[in-house]
């Protein structure tokens, strides 16, 4: 099999991630310093983490100082999903790829770059990986820093205008999964029920955010695998074409 | 915020993610074919974004009525296939057409 080992196609699969997470962490900046965080520690969050959701679900549990198990529990179950997407990058890998490159790669490997990575017909090699990584590291930072220093100096009644942005990017990601296939849409709406009982029952109401989401994201994700588990050719089951 | 605190916690958010994601690279080179987690960990995202979205969209803005009005219009334009920054900007637009119309109120 031939090997994907081109800077230049990197970068240009590169690009349009590295301009839709400036988007994306524009809005998360905005909401991080709306909490509380200060510009740098909410750069910093994006600088290491490199996860949407991770993130996102972090930041209401640090600005009010909870548990660090609540923390390291919410993030293990939200970012479960990863250890799959690494198991089938770890196939595509060329020769060339050193076990000191893993290290690099496995920081870098996002649902976007995944996705894009595991679209090619070919192994993959060091420079097209670390090319492909640059835009949508460099992106994510910068978006967080901008939509940070933004949120610190805009009154609050915009700032807070703004923070509907976030969730409304995630509307807008989950409306094409519903739409596609039906237990999709059921998984959406249970989670949405549960999440709004959580929140306005009252014995409920007392349970931390993070804890709501690890409750949330087992209990359906474990009765819809059992219901309606997906089929065999789904992208994260791709293998390589020999 | 105290830096201890937050440092701590940022090693542990990202050790905790860090690992999930380099711990197969380096030693599983065989596919998981359990249809059980592939089907589990298909949904996780979904029930993750859902429930992070839900309720708090409509409380994240000044007023309740605002937080409604901004989600039912980033619905409709999600609905209708448009993308991550129409509806962004939609819901934006929303919020502060209806907190300027409450002020005048």
């Amino acid at each position: 099999m031939n090997e994907n080992n081109n800077y230049r196609m990197g970068l240009r699969d590169g690009l349009p991630i590295g301009i839709g997470y400036f988007a994306i962490s524009f809005a998360f900046g905005l909401f991080s310093v709306s909490l509380g965080l200060s510009c740098i520690e909410s750069l910093l969050i994006s600088m290491f983490n490199l996860t949407s959701a991770g993130q996102i679900a972090a930041v209401p549990i640090i600005a009010v100082g909870g548990s660090l198990f609540e923390l390291a529990l919410t993030q293990l179950v939200i970012n479960a999903r990863y250890a799959l997407m690494s198991v089938s990058l770890s196939q595509r890998l060329s020769p060339s790829v050193t076990l000191a490159d893993r290290f690099l790669i496995a920081f870098v490997n996002t649902d976007e770059i995944f996705a894009v990575a595991c679209g090619k017909n070919s192994l993959l090699g060091r420079k097209y990986l670390f090319s492909l990584a640059l835009f949508p590291y460099f992106g994510w930072s910068l978006g967080t820093l901008l939509g940070a220093l933004l949120g610190s100096v805009l009154p609050e009644f915009l700032t807070t205008a703004f923070s509907v942005a976030l969730y409304a990017m995630f509307i807008a990601i989950l409306m094409p999964v519903a739409k596609s296939s039906r237990p999709s849409a059921l998984c959406i709406l249970s989670s949405i029920a549960l999440s709004c009982a959580f929140k306005f029952v009252p014995v409920l109401s007392g349970i931390p955010s993070g804890i709501v989401i690890v409750i949330i994201a087992v209990s359906v994700s474990v009765v819809f695998a059992l219901v309606a588990p997906v089929p065999d050719n789904d992208p994260w089951a791709e293998e390589v074409q020999e | 915020m105290n830096p201890t605190y937050f440092f701590t916690a940022l090693l542990v958010m990202a050790g905790v993610t860090y690992l999930i994601r380099l711990l197969p690279l380096l030693f599983i080179r065989r596919r998981i074919t359990n249809r059980f987690i592939r089907s589990f960990l298909y949904y996780v995202p979904y029930a993750v974004l859902s429930a992070i979205a839900f309720p708090a969209i409509f409380l994240s803005t000044g007023s309740l009525i605002s937080g409604i009005l901004a989600t039912v219009v980033c619905l409709l334009l999600a609905y209708r296939g448009k993308g991550l920054i129409a509806c962004m900007l939609g819901s934006i637009a929303t919020v502060l057409i209806a907190e300027g119309l409450l002020l005048l109120i």
